[in-house]
């Protein structure tokens, strides 16, 4: 196993599925993160009208099975799709890496809001009264509200970045597994397994996990002294 | 205090409304500018809802609060400057998951002051906590914990300061040093005043005048000395001699 650990490190085209990897399922979090953070922020700290519809369907996006939101995705962008048929250079084309950095921003996007949402929510809500008293814009408060809810904002990030990385349904769908194109470290270790080669999926799987845990670490960083308290 | 000084606030024909509950209904009162008014009363009278509304944090259901040039009603709010110009110390100090240094600027970046080192170390002066400047807040006393609060309210230089039952539960020292800091501040500064406790005791010992607030309605304001020596309604009366008042 550590000898196939060794000759997979040292093969180029993991180095690829690797960097693939982590190049899909980095800018997938961060379209999430931009996006949902701000709305997380919004459902949690604001009242208006459709609020609780908002967020039951958020609840619902986060228990979501990644393959239908590859299907929903494959559907849209396919040639017949209502997206797939607009030839604009803004959509990208199915079977390749910005149709799964799609479907990866989408699976990612509720799990950020919900856990973003859930974080401000925890947040005493006299604080908010008493920032505003200081002379904070909404803006202000809102930023302020986040700081203080860093540690499960970093969590929402954590997990939206978890439920990515190791999906597989998805990418497979609107990826296609393409050698050298759209292969990644998940649709990988499918291959492997179904032809047989256990040792080497093993393989790709630690080095998922590594991949995975060293990430995990830098974000629990960010939570600086609240997480080592 | 001087009665011929033009009001910080006028309130008139004030109602916040929750649900179908009425919880305040004021037809005027005056804050004059550089006074300690007490607002004084039984728990769920209104006392807070009217800092609250004092402080802009919240619409009435009717009526108007006018503070210097502006008026604040349902529909109208004022200028971000009128609200910076008023601050409220509540009941309970919520400090941020910071310094005390930290905690005490903080309305001095919001503002985006610059060289706020010597605003920061005087404030903390003030409330007598200089040494705590590098503490985490999480690590205070209840007590030391409302004096930061008191110092992160006051180094802004509000036109107008808010106090909401600041001395709550605290011991009898730290009762002292923010009763000392709020007398100072205002004859200092002439920082006007609202304080709201239900301990007549310190609305005597501090304020200029005071205001009997029941179900959410001014039953009597008068100066200090006059409210506690002559009040002139029954009710007023009672809450002096420490009866329940309805």
């Amino acid at each position: 196993m550590l000898d196939l650990l060794k000759s997979a490190l040292g093969n180029s085209d993991l180095a690829e599925i690797v960097w693939l990897s982590l190049r899909v399922s980095g800018i997938a979090l961060v379209f999430a993160t931009v996006v949902g953070i701000p709305i997380g922020s919004a459902l949690g700290l604001g009242r208006f009208v459709g609020r609780r519809l908002l967020v039951a369907l958020m609840y619902t996006g986060m228990g979501f099975p990644p393959v239908v939101i590859g299907l929903f995705v494959y559907l849209l962008l396919s040639r017949s799709g209502p997206l797939g048929g607009l030839n604009s250079p803004l959509v990208p084309n199915l079977f390749t890496p910005g149709a799964m950095v799609l479907a990866q921003s989408i699976i990612a996007f509720p799990l950020v809001a919900g856990f973003t949402m859930a974080a401000v929510m925890g947040v005493d809500a006299g604080l908010r009264q008493q920032v505003r008293s200081l002379g904070a814009t909404d803006w202000q408060t809102t930023v302020t509200v986040l700081l203080e809810a860093k540690v499960g904002v970093i969590v929402a990030v954590i997990a939206g970045f978890g439920g990515i990385i190791s999906e597989v349904g998805a990418v497979m769908l609107v990826g296609g597994n393409i050698e050298g194109r759209t292969r990644v470290l998940t649709t990988a270790i499918v291959l492997e397994t179904r032809q047989g080669n256990f040792e080497m999926a093993l393989a790709l799987g630690a080095i998922l996990l590594a991949i995975t845990f060293v990430v995990n670490v830098l974000m629990l960083r960010l939570q600086g002294k609240a997480f080592t308290e | 205090m001087n009665s011929a000084k033009p009001p910080a606030y006028i309130i008139e024909n004030l109602t916040k409304v929750y649900k179908t509950r009425t919880v305040l209904d004021v037809n005027y009162l005056e804050v004059r500018a550089g006074e300690i008014l007490a607002i004084v009363g039984p728990s769920g009278s209104g006392k807070s809802t009217l800092l609250r509304l004092l402080n802009f944090l919240e619409p009435p259901s009717s009526g108007q609060i006018t503070y210097g040039q502006e008026v604040f009603g349902p529909e109208r709010s004022v200028s971000l400057a009128a609200r910076r110009s008023v601050t409220t110390v509540s009941q309970r100090p919520i400090l941020l998951d910071r310094s005390v240094r930290a905690n005490v600027e903080f309305g001095l970046r919001l503002r985006g002051q610059r060289d706020r080192d010597g605003q920061v170390r005087d404030a903390l002066q003030r409330v007598g906590l200089a040494a705590l400047e590098g503490q985490h807040a999480r690590t205070l006393s209840g007590g030391e914990a409302q004096r930061v609060a008191l110092a992160r309210a006051l180094v802004v230089h509000p036109g107008a300061l808010l106090l909401d039952e600041p001395t709550a539960n605290l011991d009898p020292y730290n009762v002292g040093v923010i009763e000392e800091s709020i007398r100072a501040l205002n004859s200092e500064r002439g920082t006007t005043m609202v304080l709201v406790t239900h301990n007549i005791f310190q609305a005597r010992r501090l304020a200029d005048r005071v205001a009997l607030i029941l179900d959410g309605k001014i039953v009597e304001q008068a100066e200090t000395e006059a409210f506690f020596e002559k009040p002139a309604d029954s009710r007023s009366k009672a809450f002096i001699r420490g009866e329940m008042v309805y």
